[in-house]
């Protein structure tokens, strides 16, 4: 393997936008959990995605940059389906998790969004309480024992770091709660489904600098059980908290690596000028 | 030349400011609001009045070319015509005044003066006073009596004469009335509820037998032992109706003993029936806290009474009742039915041409004229549906309907039918309210999509869904050009419902006070008395629609409070 060639392949993935070779030592030897395999998106006419390749390491958190509308979140969406719901998309290649293609027929969309949980820019609990948000995901399936419900909410709430702040009024309305609670609620929401994959769609954006400290110590805390895929605006926020980095531009991903190399060192000329802030 | 600048200057910037536009709303407002307590207060002080025991005049009146003749009565309105108009109605008038007044007297004594009101020329009317021993008695027929009380009679023969003592009299009137008012209640009971209940059981009985006959499958021995069953029920229902007989007849015996003598005021003595009279007041001798208590007790009549004499006399409970238990009805059918088809055309339905086409169909709906629903009603709903149910479900009581004929289902689902598009519009406005952030929260949870909408998105819709209730029943508890065709009558025997296994009766006809209302006021053969009945009926069919759409709105008010978060 070289540094010069633009044709790299690890995990059997031809990654092209692999850049330097410590990337690809690092990645080599990583346990994988997600791969795209030439992926396409289009919006009805427009495409959004031009052929996607690229892994995502298990236990990992791994950060999608780029400037608006570079597709990082249409990106992100596709890995639990998300983009089921817009009208007119269509997707080309597959997304393979744990060896199956999640795209092929016989997958059940619910299913794997519980396997693949999703938190959102904007936190966008339930008007119901506290408790009941965190139950929500294992009331769908069926789970209505209070024992197994009290538990599985103590051990979500402490794993998102909010037991300590609202144990005392778990049945109070969630929407009273402040813009950071709320967000760290929906983390414990989708922890409590157990899923293997987190994916977090700017998840701090609207969030006030504290508030976004804790998520960023959440999000470090929860990557020693989940594989956590983050999209985010912010360059720093990306540098801190993940192991592995994609830069996007205009639907194409442009560059992947280790965080550290792709942000000391980038091998493609637009990675450069985009984290030294020559557009974006 | 600059003065004159600023001067238009500070017009234009007062224009500018808005605040010209801010006084035309404020006054849309006020007018809005002004109009609205006045329609109230129109109705109340023309309604309310009604109740409240009025002086009594006796007087004497001499009209042009006419002997003179004394008047005993209530004086109701007033108002002044001009002399032409009455001269070319007949009057020889001699003066030479531009205009004269005249009075409504509401002289009663139907059944000696064949009107109840009469108009007179106030400058006629001489020796007014009002009699502290006048009597007005309240008769289940005939209207009002007014005149003077005479003489108590058992049995034809006078017990008490005027000769008496007036306070004795009236003390031995006063005791036998109330034990004729107790008769009365009784006769009622006997004949409306157990009477009422024995006919129902009979006419059951007949249709059982009568399905028994068209019962072609049954062997001949079933078919006797079913026989005797029914035989045997009634003659025990035969048993028990003479028992009730026999009792009603003894009542009536007792009930018909008494009478007074009464002179009215062409000075006649009449023999008055006790068993005829409602309530006997004086009411030049009360005072103002008799009279407020009359007016308490009058009132209490109204809203829980039956009427009386062609709806002019008499409560409108009836009518209140069918009222509230029709709009009841109606929404427990549209709710439902309206949020299931908002949600399809919303959720699921592909966001097409056809999708469009259909919900401007529904949105025109909403605006077509109400008696082409109660045309519909009438063809389909009972012409159709009701004599299909009939044949299939109620062969034995053809060829008198069931469910053929307009009754209180039918009527409910006409309305249902009016007030669909309202509730779907209001729930589609809602569910496209709900934001995508809070569906996609529960769709990344692993919830399908019927699972997001029954558990976060319906729950959040229910505020615009008690909106559309709360509008379906304001349009529906004021309607009546449909219910006449679909099963509003002018009295129904009894409730909707009542005693009468099964307790509920959707198959029959009801009162209602929109229809009571003009009943009352334009087909009633006494429209003067009625008039103030019509007033308070309105006033009281508003307040009922503003109760029923309060209880929604509080309704709303707490569900809003429970789901506010769409402001994400």
């Amino acid at each position: 393997m070289s540094t010069e060639t633009t044709q790299t392949r690890t995990h059997g993935i031809k990654l092209d936008a692999l850049g330097r070779d410590t990337a690809v030592r690092k990645l080599e030897k990583e346990e994988i959990a997600l791969t795209v395999n030439d992926l396409n998106l289009f919006y009805s006419d427009k495409q959004a995605l031009h052929d996607v390749n690229m892994v995502i390491p298990r236990k990992r958190v791994t950060a999608f940059i780029g400037p608006s509308g570079c597709g990082k979140s249409t990106l992100l969406r596709c890995f639990n389906r998300m983009n089921d719901l817009v009208d007119g998309c269509r997707i080309k290649g597959e997304i393979n998790l744990d060896g199956y293609n999640i795209y092929d027929k016989s997958v059940d969309a619910a299913a794997l969004r519980r396997n693949v949980g999703m938190v959102f820019q904007k936190p966008n609990p339930f008007p119901k309480s506290i408790y009941e948000n965190v139950a929500y995901g294992l009331r769908i399936q069926g789970i209505n024992k209070k024992r197994v419900l009290d538990e599985v909410v103590e051990r979500s709430l402490r794993g998102a770091a909010l037991w300590d702040e609202v144990k005392d009024r778990l049945q109070d309305n969630a929407l009273g709660m402040s813009g950071g609670q709320q967000q760290r609620l929906v983390i414990a929401r989708t922890i409590a489904v157990e899923p293997e994959v987190l994916l977090l769609d700017e998840p701090a954006s609207a969030l006030d600098p504290i508030s976004t400290l804790k998520i960023e110590e959440l999000i470090y805390e929860l990557k020693s059980k989940y594989t956590i895929v983050i999209v985010t605006h912010n360059m720093q926020q990306a540098a801190r908290v993940s192991d592995y980095t994609a830069f996007m531009y205009m639907g194409k991903l442009i560059e992947f690596g280790d965080t550290d190399t792709l942000f000391t060192n980038p091998s493609r000329k637009q990675t450069e000028d985009y984290i030294t802030g020559r557009y974006g | 030349m600059p003065m004159e600048k600023q001067k238009r200057d500070s017009f234009t910037e007062w224009c500018r400011s808005g605040e010209p536009f801010i006084w035309v709303n404020a006054a849309a407002v006020s007018l809005s609001a002004i109009a609205v307590v006045g329609l109230l207060i129109l109705l109340a002080v023309r309604g309310f009045g009604h109740f409240w025991p009025a002086d009594v005049m006796q007087a004497t009146y001499t009209a042009p070319g006419e002997s003179a003749r004394v008047l005993i009565g209530e004086r109701v309105q007033k108002e002044s015509v001009p002399i032409e108009q009455l001269r070319s109605a007949g009057f020889d008038l001699d003066t030479d005044k531009g205009f004269l007044d005249r009075e409504l007297i509401k002289l009663g004594n139907r059944d000696v003066t064949g009107a109840d009101f009469s108009w007179i020329l106030s400058d006629f009317l001489s020796d007014i006073n009002y009699p502290e021993d006048i009597m007005v008695l309240e008769r289940r027929e005939w209207g009002n009596f007014y005149g003077y009380l005479r003489g108590v009679k058992e049995d034809g023969r006078t017990v008490t004469g005027a000769e008496q003592n007036p306070d004795v009299l009236r003390e031995e009137f006063a005791s036998r009335l109330d034990r004729a008012l107790e008769l009365h209640e009784k006769i009622e009971k006997i004949e409306k509820k157990d009477i009422g209940a024995i006919n129902y059981r009979m006419e059951k009985l007949r249709l059982r037998e009568r399905g028994l006959e068209l019962d072609e499958g049954l062997s001949a021995e079933e078919r006797s032992a079913k026989q005797t069953d029914i035989d045997a029920e009634r003659a025990a229902l035969d048993a028990e109706y003479r028992v009730y007989q026999d009792e009603l007849a003894g009542l009536y015996q007792a009930i018909n003993r008494d009478s007074i003598v009464a002179e009215e005021m062409s000075g006649r003595q009449v023999e008055l029936r006790l068993a005829k009279i409602v309530r006997a007041f004086e009411p030049n001798a009360m005072d103002v806290l008799d009279k407020i208590w009359f007016y308490l007790a009058k009132f209490v009549e109204f809203l829980t009474d039956e009427p009386r004499e062609a709806n002019t006399e008499g409560g409108i409970f009836p009518a209140i009742f069918g009222t509230v238990i029709m709009v009841i009805i109606m929404s427990i059918i549209v709710t439902p039915f309206g949020v299931v088809a908002a949600v399809y055309l919303r959720e699921y339905a592909r966001q097409g041409l056809m999708n469009r086409i259909i919900r401007i169909a529904v949105n025109n709906l909403a605006g077509v004229p109400s008696i082409v629903y109660g045309v519909f009603g009438l063809g389909f709903f009972i012409y159709f549906l009701g004599s299909e149910i009939d044949q299939v479900f109620f062969p034995e009581a053809l060829p008198a309907p069931t469910f053929g004929t307009p009754g209180l289902l039918w009527a409910s689902l006409t309305l249902a039918l009016l007030t669909l598009p309202v509730v779907i519009v209001a729930t589609e406005e809602g569910l496209s309210r709900i934001p995508k952030a809070l569906r996609e929260g529960s769709l990344a949870l692993g919830a399908t999509k019927a699972e997001t909408l029954w558990r976060v998105v319906l729950p959040m819709t229910s505020p615009a869904m008690m909106t559309g209730l709360i509008l379906a029943v304001a349009r529906a508890a004021g309607e009546v050009a449909p219910l006449m065709l679909v099963g509003v009558v002018k009295l129904a025997p009894t409730l909707p419902v009542n005693g009468n296994f099964p307790y509920f009766h959707l198959d029959q006809k009801f009162m209602h006070l929109g229809f009571h209302i003009y009943d009352v006021g334009f087909q009633s053969p006494n429209v003067e008395a009625a008039r103030p009945l019509v007033y308070a009926t309105a006033l009281l069919l508003v307040v009922i629609i503003a109760l029923l759409n309060l209880s929604a709105v509080a309704l709303r008010n707490h569900l809003r409070e429970k789901y506010k978060s769409l402001e994400l």
